[in-house]
């Protein structure tokens, strides 16, 4: 048997919580130790999973199943088909390893935490295990299984850790909105394990192998891909779905608020491309052309209410809902350039929001306030800050030479090209009126966030320095300093060096793309039956109501 | 049903006849050495109830007793009295360990150190187990007395307090007329087929034209259902449950809401299942008699407990809603559906007298049950928040506890049975549940309490009856799939008949 590197990673931060529960209460100051611990044991094994899959690519044209490294099977639940299978393919090595990283960087800036530490780090160990289960599981059971395990540390983090003013509000808010998606994901992950597909039985597995090679009929793709699609897309702060997450980013203490927007948002990102574009490409292709207006009034309504925002933190949650929206808007533009560019601005988005929120996160610690009303001339208080923020400010812009323009461009690329996709229209409309339209209008989005990060950077870190007010205020300790270098570092060396990250990326969504390629073909011969899928919805409905009435 | 007595005939009542017999040896040990340390009674019952439940185990494993392979027959006892089947094993299990579990928790709460507190708590698992077992209207009467009554007792133990004497009274009183109203439902089928016998009466209703008995069918279906619903708190039956389960003695409160439901399921799986109120096919009366129950019974419990201030209240209608979840395994008519109800009450055993063992320890510093109890319980033990954590984490059904695959199972079985509408409905009572149960987590982590500094002792018997629960909730909730299996197997036993 090979060394199991995928579930070393994902099930040692759930031992390290469980030593960390049994430290005795004098030596909770201990648990941080552990906690860095395992940290650096998963960055290290993450690390060489990454190298390792970047030296074994597949070519492009290999079916998913077979681009899978580092696989592992054992029964879990035999009699259902439930298996615990992990693996990675080019994306999730890469989402692996963001993980690692946000995960590092959070222990090190919660360092000095003094409230009950050892809780602390048993529930963040808890998430970490949560969040990295998610990209390794190859069964849609054991991804929704993790995906909920991630859920309830953060509802106590926040709840317990918190900002005091909106955490009660906002932990029940976050929880209740995330559970409720991912269920609604597991009603059609139950549909999908009982229709038969396409020219044979049900699959009665979970095994997602089975299950992307597998075509469903195009009633259930088209009716059960929205559901799928939308519960997880929940997290990724999809509009009208975005709510809890600016709250939940606002509440939750820095080192969650890390995690939660540098990789609990990606989670959703990369549930809804795993399992709802892949598995039901062609209800993709009928969807996404809607989906990607939603999209677009999340860039852009995102970043207008960033704009607005007077409390710094709620900028960088505004901000993240909008960098989101570019994700989803990637994947809407099925194409292998929005493709790709979604996956690298997961991760660019992933690092450079933890960025944001450790600067913040260190000027609270020392002004007790976020507000922009307050703070002016952090440049002389802490320098360091500056130079951090103003590096994650120009990520965001998608400026040439960092990480943010080697995923946003490819992403505007790629919905200016989706105009070549010729689709029967989705509520009347023909996508390929408007994709280029969306693109240009997406772009606009980023000079509004270029007017809401130039102005924060402007009023926070330049304007006057009040010398009475902030003279007491702690230098930054060199962990923080650490921590910030460490993230400029990464943004910088992917903008710089793309082939760091953009082949095994694209060799991720490759397969992905294929399956959704493929799907158009079949869509335009299902084309002149497609009627409006409200409709469909109410029809099946009422049937099923009207045979259960029958039936009583 | 071979006329000869065998060994198997009376190995098939081996669980109930140790019982027994540790029963009278709880009696004589008292009465003969008057234990100067009260605490002796509750370490001996529980020692006797953990050698029943290694006895059970061990027939099931060594000698083969129950055997999955026995048909119906070879595995009817006592005149069609007993079935000794895997069901009849799992619910022993479940009874069993409810019993150990219990009367670990009691051991330390000073009212509760009184013989016939045990003696009772021994012969109303006798009567669990023997509910669970019989296959013949007139044995499952039976055996429902002899746990209701001391059901009755135990509830109103603390007999110098008035809400106790009233739980007591409360539960008499109902139970006394459900039970009446259900012997009425079961005389009308006698009249009809003839028979008592479960089997023998789903196969004259399978194999003949029922058309004719049909409304009396409906009849005698509603009124036996008053009596299990009674047991198992289902709506409209359930106006005992929230007083019943505040007035009587914690740790029995805890006892009532596990295996007091699950021999109540027990029997409603036997009788719908077996065919004996018209055949079990989405087109009998009954079935959709029962759904309209389950989704009320769901929404009801979520709903109400909403709004309750007192703990134990706040779980007696999270047991409702629960019963109302378990039911929807019924619904589904199928070996799945009707294993995962099996797999839901074995997990709820643990789950609920982890949350209930919690309560009596607190309570009995705090000498009150009010949510607010709780308040700031992760500085005053943080051991007891971490069960009470997992306790309602696993009630709300969230990975990694037992509760997140009693659901899921539940749900698959439904999706399975095109019942996908139910499944999203018992999902959307899922998130009304999981407000009230989060809002327990937010009590005993964020708020603080005046008395912040006072630590909770808990007991060595306490903790470890904690431990093991927790134990259980957690590998349940990792390792679902051998006891999945084996109730799933067993579930089988529901249909061969």
């Amino acid at each position: 048997m090979e060394f199991p590197f995928l579930s070393i990673i994902t099930l040692s931060p759930i031992l390290f919580a469980i030593l960390i529960l049994m430290l005795p209460k004098e030596r909770g100051e201990n648990a941080r130790m552990l906690g860095l611990a395992a940290m650096v044991l998963g960055l290290v094994l993450a690390a060489y999973v990454y190298i390792a899959t970047y030296q074994n690519l597949p070519p492009a044209g290999t079916p998913w199943s077979e681009t899978l490294q580092f696989v592992e099977q054992h029964p879990w639940v035999p009699s259902i088909g439930l298996n615990y299978i992990v693996g990675v393919d080019g994306l999730s090595a890469t989402l692996v390893l963001l993980t690692a990283i946000v995960g590092l960087g959070g222990v090190l800036i919660s360092w000095s935490i003094d409230d009950r530490p050892r809780e602390f780090y048993a529930f963040f160990m808890l998430l970490v295990a949560g969040v990295h289960g998610v990209f390794v599981a190859v069964d849609g059971f054991l991804l929704f299984f993790f995906y909920e395990l991630a859920v309830l540390p953060m509802y106590v983090m926040i709840v317990v850790w918190g900002w005091k003013v909106t955490r009660e509000y906002a932990a029940m808010k976050l929880t209740l909105y995330l559970l409720i998606g991912s269920f609604i994901s597991l009603i059609a992950f139950l549909v999908l394990y009982f229709t038969p597909v396409e020219g044979g039985e049900a699959l009665r597995t979970f095994d997602l192998r089975i299950w992307s090679e597998a075509t469903f009929p195009w009633d259930i793709q088209r009716i059960w891909f929205m559901p799928l699609f939308i519960g997880f897309a929940i997290l990724a702060g999809l509009w009208p779905f975005h709510n809890w997450s600016p709250d939940g980013h606002v509440a939750a203490p820095t080192a969650v608020s890390m995690i939660h927007a540098g990789v609990l948002m990606k989670l959703g990102a990369y549930a809804s491309m795993r399992v709802g574009i892949q598995l039901l490409p062609e209800g993709a292709v009928y969807w996404l052309p809607f989906i990607l207006l939603l999209t677009l009034i999340n860039v852009i309504y995102g970043s207008l209410i960033a704009m607005r925002q007077r409390d710094l933190k709620y900028l960088i949650g505004y901000s993240s809902v909008s960098h989101m929206g570019l994700v989803s808007m990637g994947f809407a533009a099925m194409t292998i350039l929005g493709f790709a560019g979604a996956g690298i601005q997961m991760v660019s988005h992933g690092i450079m929001t933890a960025l944001f929120f450790a600067v913040v996160g260190m000027i609270y610690d020392r002004a007790h306030t976020r507000s922009m009303d307050d703070l002016s001339g952090m440049r002389k208080a802490l320098p360091w800050t500056v130079v951090a923020f103003i590096i994650g400010g120009l990520v965001g812009m998608g400026m040439p030479g960092l990480s943010g323009f080697l995923a946003e461009f490819p992403i505007f690329l790629g919905v200016w090209q989706g105009r070549g996709i010729d689709l029967t229209a989705v509520f009347g409309l023909n996508p390929s009126n408007y994709y280029g339209l969306v693109a240009v209008i997406a772009i606009l989005g980023i000079i509004i966030t270029a007017a809401y990060i130039l102005r924060a950077v402007h009023i926070v870190f330049f304007g006057e320095y009040d010398g009475d007010k902030w003279h007491d205020m702690r230098p930054l300790l060199s962990i923080d300093k650490f921590v910030l270098v460490l993230f400029s570092v990464i943004l910088i060396v992917i903008g710089v060096l793309p082939v760091v990250i953009a082949p095994i990326v694209t060799s991720g969504v490759e397969p992905v793309v294929a399956r959704l390629q493929e799907a158009q073909q079949a869509a335009q011969f299902h084309g002149g039956t497609v009627s409006n899928a409200a409709q469909h919805m109410i029809q099946i409905v009422a049937a099923n109501v009207m045979a259960w009435l029958g039936g009583a | 049903m071979s006329p000869n007595i065998t060994l198997s005939w009376v190995l098939a009542l081996a669980p109930e006849i140790s019982l027994l017999v540790v029963l009278f040896m709880v009696l004589v040990f008292d009465k003969l050495f008057k234990p100067d340390n009260p605490r002796l009674i509750g370490q001996f019952t529980a020692w006797g109830a953990l050698a029943v439940l290694l006895i059970t185990v061990g027939l099931y494993w060594l000698f083969g007793q129950p055997n999955a392979e026995w048909t119906l027959l070879e595995s009817t006892f006592w005149g069609g009295m007993i079935r000794n089947d895997l069901v009849t094993f799992v619910f022993r299990i479940m009874f069993l360990s409810a019993l150990v579990l219990t009367a670990l928790v009691s051991i330390d709460v000073p009212r509760l150190q009184k013989l016939e507190y045990y003696a009772l708590l021994i012969t109303a698992t006798i009567g669990f187990s023997l509910m669970a077992a019989s296959t013949d209207l007139i044995m499952i009467y039976v055996a429902l007395e002899t746990a209701s009554i001391s059901s009755y007792l135990l509830a109103g133990f603390y007999s110098g307090q008035t809400r106790s004497a009233e739980a007591g009274m409360k539960y008499f009183v109902f139970g006394a007329f459900t039970t009446a109203v259900m012997l009425y439902g079961m005389s009308m089928l006698y009249g009809v087929t003839g028979q008592t016998n479960l089997y023998l009466i789903g196969n004259l209703f399978s194999t003949q034209n029922i058309s004719i008995v049909q409304p009396l069918l409906l009849l005698a279906a509603v009124l036996i259902l008053v009596g299990f619903g009674f047991k198992t708190s289902l709506v409209p039956y359930h106006f005992w449950t929230p007083d019943v389960y505040e007035g009587a003695p914690t740790p029995f409160t805890g006892f009532l809401s596990t295996a007091s439901k699950a021999a109540g399921f027990a029997v409603l799986l036997r009788v719908f299942l077996a065919g004996v109120l018209g055949p079990a096919q989405t087109s009998s009366e009954w079935w959709a008699m029962l759904v309209a129950i389950c989704i009320i019974t769901m929404s009801l419990g979520n709903l109400v407990a909403i709004f309750q201030t007192n703990i134990k209240r706040l779980l007696a209608y999270s047991s409702i809603a629960q019963a109302g979840y378990t039911l929807i395994g019924l619904v589904t008519l199928s070996q799945d559906g009707s294993g995962a109800s099996m797999y839901y009450l074995l997990m709820y055993i643990f789950t609920n007298i982890a949350a209930f063992g919690v309560i009596v320890i607190v309570s009995n510093v705090t000498h009150s049950d009010d949510l607010k109890d709780l308040y700031g319980l992760n500085r005053r033990s943080p051991f007891l928040a971490l069960v009470m954590l997992l306790a309602v984490l696993s009630l709300s059904g969230i990975p990694p506890t037992a509760g997140f695959f009693g659901k899921f199972f539940l749900f698959k079985a439904a999706v399975d049975s095109g019942l996908w509408w139910l499944a999203l409905i018992a999902i959307l009572n899922a998130f009304v549940g999981l407000y009230y149960y989060l809002t327990i987590v937010k009590y005993m982590y964020l708020y603080r309490s005046e008395e912040d500094d006072v630590a909770i002792p808990v007991s060595r018997a306490a903790r470890i009856g904690l431990v093991v629960s927790s134990l259980f909730i957690v590998y349940l909730g990792v390792n679902a799939g051998p006891a999945f299996e084996l109730t799933r197997q067993a579930a089988a036993a529901f249909f061969s008949g």
